[in-house]
């Protein structure tokens, strides 16, 4: 009864740090019985589930409009350095996202680890709730320092997530390269953070919002965000490290990576940029904004040629991001303009794609993981026709597919329309140049869309339609129930913002009301949205699926009143073959081939033509990202000539290194007395 | 400055030359096992040289760093030192890098400019000891080029520890010695480097059946 009361009467800020403990604990307990499966899948994941839910309430909290933004200082850190935390809407909203989304990971992940694959499971379990605890501190960080703590606490746990698999050594280098990404995003925050204190050297936000800049520090400080954050989320160029190590860890990892892990990035993003530097001049949202949809066009164009799953997915991660970061950047154009409305129709497209991409991107790549666990095949080209054998992973991975693909009345669809309506409203931008470029975005923006629906399209086709390529595929078997209860708590997200769009609007209102003090217009009913103005766009995601519904029940019923009793069996004109065999569908490669010519200039390609006279043709292509070849080969070569150059400095002789430190004592107190 | 202060100070400057002096027979040294006793002499002086700043300027944690030194540099590093050289049977002679009347030459330009450099620091200090500094820094200097210029082992550790000693020096005579803690937190160190050194001198003993440094080169990668 007192724990109750005590309950009752704590913070929501307080409640949340006791969560995060208790994530901590779950952790730690899995290491008493590291083994032992029953121990660390059935009990601590859902504990940490429910735990991952409690996350999501406190945030939902804080979102209502009479929350008061709390604060606190923790006993912990260094002397004379205490960790800050504050809880408001901003970090609310991204509390809600991890929480719900991380919830149905969680209990995918309850029945997805299993005996033998790579660390003990018990390991696993620590390293997989100190990653969620960790990104919940940093949301919930007031202060840099503990920002960074948590921020690299949330890479160094990832790399062991992404490393379960070790012995293998592709997955050791792709292991490699994420922290080499993450170590110098994280040095790029560390000087942002340096910056930003604008010399007073005290490292709370406070301060830092207090700080006023000079128009060439806040630029610095904006540019080094951009860079950091933009490491973390993928944007070109520096999203090498992501088809690299989403598929090398395991799917509820990728999930967590690609769903939760990115929106931290943007959750920083818009910290930095809209709270502590009070967003800027025009072109950083002009250059966000560019960044954005470049990344978001090549992020589309990479997913469609891919023939591995999970590397699909993640570069379709990559473009989703862009569209995320590209809504940002017209929020913090329209900002600049003192466009209040506009920025906060932005904002809120960014922050809803941010939560529809988590709920439907974890949801696909989980859907990955139970096809992977029941073929152990990652290629598109030996798999399909398992909507027959997986029945239940088909459905939910169908709701993500068409989310992604952004068709209504899902969610995917909502979070587009409003970025669009975004940019289509730009023409009132007091500034020529900017008015002529934007159209521009929302064409770009319109062909990703496309595109995306392609992937898609390709994705499941291959995946689950058609027939199984490997006879090995028959023998696949349906995803265990706490696998579909996973999935299908993520799959419920998605149809549910879909449908009443409004609900999640009212929730990233009190998000606009902190960051730009406005916000967009509500909808006349629950499942009415108008964000602009009713006579000019509105949406209501129920309407539309009565309608839908409507329209197939009345097909349903005139096919079977109008057809019913004239049906004629006969065999189907087969192309003269005697039978159909798996060999004769499209092929992933195949599928892929009119996007691969089109975008030709953006791939590198390695053909394998088989010669006329071959006895076993095989036709083998290699598509290389050209960022790869062009940046960071070269300037790995340059590293590399630099230490070369260096080590001449290595003479053996210790006589001659001992001059070194002498001499440099000397040049030293020289200089310095 | 008080009258009667002006002795010890006075006995302190001539300590601090003996130090001096010790540094650049060090130098010219050629045997090992002197270059040992004259370690040890330079114990002696810095218990010596502590021992009058305890007195004068009545620092009762003073004392105890005197009989550390004592204890420890006077008696059991040279001790070790000799036993380790007893053990690895090396009492030959060792020839500098650089003949020893350059070397005399390059260290009195080392002191002049270690003088140089304590001038502005000694005006601005206000303990009985300040003009002191510049000889602790040349200690630090020569000591430094002694390791420069040989080639064996174990006359790099010499170097090393005489190093240490300078170093103990200079806190002494610009701020009444380092805290009690960091004292003894140095002379452990100090202690378990010894060790460690001497570890080292039986594994490249194994390795290139010799304590010559210029075996080491072969380790270079190229």
């Amino acid at each position: 009864m007192a724990a109750v009361n005590a309950l009752a009467t704590a913070t929501p800020l307080a409640v949340l740090l006791e969560l995060v403990a208790a994530w901590l604990l779950v952790g730690v307990l899995g290491l008493a019985r590291p083994h032992r499966i029953a121990w660390v899948a059935r009990l601590l994941f859902p504990l940490g589930a429910l735990v991952a839910l409690a996350v999501a309430g406190m945030g939902a909290l804080a979102l209502s409009a009479d929350f008061a933004m709390q604060s606190a200082v923790l006993p912990l850190g260094l002397p004379d350095l205490p960790f800050h935390v504050r809880l408001d809407a901003l970090s609310g909203f991204f509390l809600l996202l991890l929480g719900s989304v991380g919830a149905g990971i969680s209990i995918f992940a309850a029945g997805y680890f299993r005996q033998g694959e790579g660390t003990a499971p018990g390991l696993l379990c620590l390293q997989y709730h100190v990653f969620l605890a960790s990104m919940a501190m940093v949301i919930l960080a007031d202060d840099a320092y503990l920002f960074m703590v948590a921020w690299e606490t949330m890479a160094l746990s990832s790399y062991f997530l992404v490393t379960t698999q070790h012995r293998l050594p592709e997955i050791r280098r792709a292991g490699f390269l994420y922290l080499l990404m993450a170590h110098v995003g994280a040095l790029a925050l560390l000087l942002c953070f340096g910056v930003l204190h604008g010399g007073s050297w005290l490292m709370t936000f406070d301060s830092m919002r207090a700080a006023t800049l000079s128009p060439a520090w806040a630029a610095a400080a904006f540019l080094l965000a951009l860079f950091g954050f933009g490491a973390k989320a993928g944007l070109v160029p520096l999203h090498v490290w992501l088809p690299e190590a989403h598929p090398a860890a395991p799917s509820p990892v990728s999930a967590m990576m690609s769903g939760l892990m990115l929106k931290v990035a943007v959750y920083g993003m818009l910290r930095i940029s809209f709270d502590l530097l009070h967003a800027g001049p025009w072109w950083w949202g002009m250059l966000t904004l560019a960044v954005g949809l470049v990344t978001a066009l090549f992020g589309a164009v990479f997913a469609a040629v891919q023939t591995d799953m999970k590397r699909l997915l993640a570069y379709s991660s990559i473009e989703n991001i862009g569209l995320i970061f590209a809504a940002l950047g017209l929020a913090l154009l329209c900002y600049a303009f003192n466009m209040r409305p506009l920025a906060a129709l932005a904002l809120t497209a960014a922050l809803l794609h941010a939560l529809n991409h988590a709920l439907f991107k974890s949801l696909l790549f989980l859907a990955t993981g139970s096809v992977l666990h029941a073929t152990n095949e990652r290629s598109l080209g030996k798999l399909g026709g398992l909507i027959r054998r997986m029945p239940w992973v088909a459905t939910l991975a169908l709701v993500g597919t068409l989310s992604l693909a952004g068709l209504p009345p899902l969610n995917g669809f909502v979070s587009e329309w409003l970025l669009l309506q975004a940019f289509l409203s730009t023409p009132s931008i007091p500034h020529a140049f900017i008015n002529m470029i934007v159209p521009l975005g929302a064409a770009v923006v319109a062909l990703t869309a496309a595109l995306a629906g392609y992937v898609m399209v390709k994705f499941y086709g291959v995946i689950f339609l058609g027939q199984p390529r490997e006879p090995s595929l028959m023998q696949a078997h349906d995803a265990g129930w706490l696998e579909r209860v996973g999935l299908a708590w993520l799959a419920l997200g998605c149809i549910l913002i879909g449908v009443f769009p409004q609900a999640a609007l009212d929730a990233i209102a009190g998000v606009t009301q902190t960051l730009l003090g406005t916000v967009i217009q509500r909808g006349p009913a629950p499942w009415w949205i108008a964000p602009v103005a009713q006579a000019q766009a509105s949406y209501s995601g129920l309407w539309l699926l009565l309608g839908m519904a409507g329209v197939i029940a009345v097909m349903f019923v005139l096919v079977r009143r109008m057809y019913h009793g004239r049906v004629r069996r006969v065999s189907p004109w087969n192309c003269g073959y005697p039978e159909l065999t798996p060999r004769m569908q499209d092929t992933a490669e195949g599928f892929g081939q009119p996007i691969r010519h089109m975008f030709g200039p953006f791939f590198r390609i390695e053909r394998e033509v088989p010669s006329p006279d071959d006895q076993l043709p095989r036709y083998r292509i290699q598509i290389d990202d050209r960022f790869w070849h062009g940046l960071y080969l070269p300037l790995a070569r340059i590293v590399g000539w630099l230490a070369d150059a260096l080590s001449v400095l290595q003479r053996g002789r210790l006589a001659i290194y001992l001059l070194y430190s002498f001499l440099t004592l000397i040049v030293l107190l020289v200089f310095v007395l | 400055m008080m009258p009667p202060l002006n002795l010890a100070t006075q006995l302190l400057h001539v300590l601090a030359a003996g130090l001096l002096m010790i540094s650049f027979a060090m130098l010219a040294q050629r045997r090992t096992r002197r270059l040992i006793v004259l370690l040890a002499w330079q114990g002696v002086v810095l218990t010596a040289s502590t021992l009058l700043v305890a007195v004068t300027a009545h620092l009762q944690h003073l004392y105890y760093s005197a009989a550390l030194t004592l204890i420890e540099k006077v008696w059991l590093m040279p001790w070790i030192l000799l036993r380790l050289m007893r053990r690895l049977g090396i009492e030959g002679d060792s020839d500098p890098l650089v003949n020893i009347p350059t070397l005399m030459l390059v260290g009195l330009g080392l002191v002049i400019f270690a003088f140089g450099l304590a001038q502005p620091i000694s005006s601005l200090a206000t303990t009985v000891t300040r003009q002191t500094l510049g000889i602790a820094m040349a200690v630090i200097l020569l000591a430094f080029l002694m390791m420069i210029a040989r080639h064996k082992a174990v006359t790099q550790v010499i170097g090393f520890l005489a190093m240490e000693n300078g170093l103990f020096f200079a806190a002494t005579s610009t701020t009444y010695g380092m805290p009690m803690v960091i004292e003894l937190g140095i002379a452990l160190d100090l202690l378990v480097g010894v060790f460690i050194f001497g570890i080292f001198f039986f594994q490249i003993r194994e390795q290139f059946d010799s304590l010559d440094l210029h075996q080491l080169e072969a380790l270079k990668e190229d």
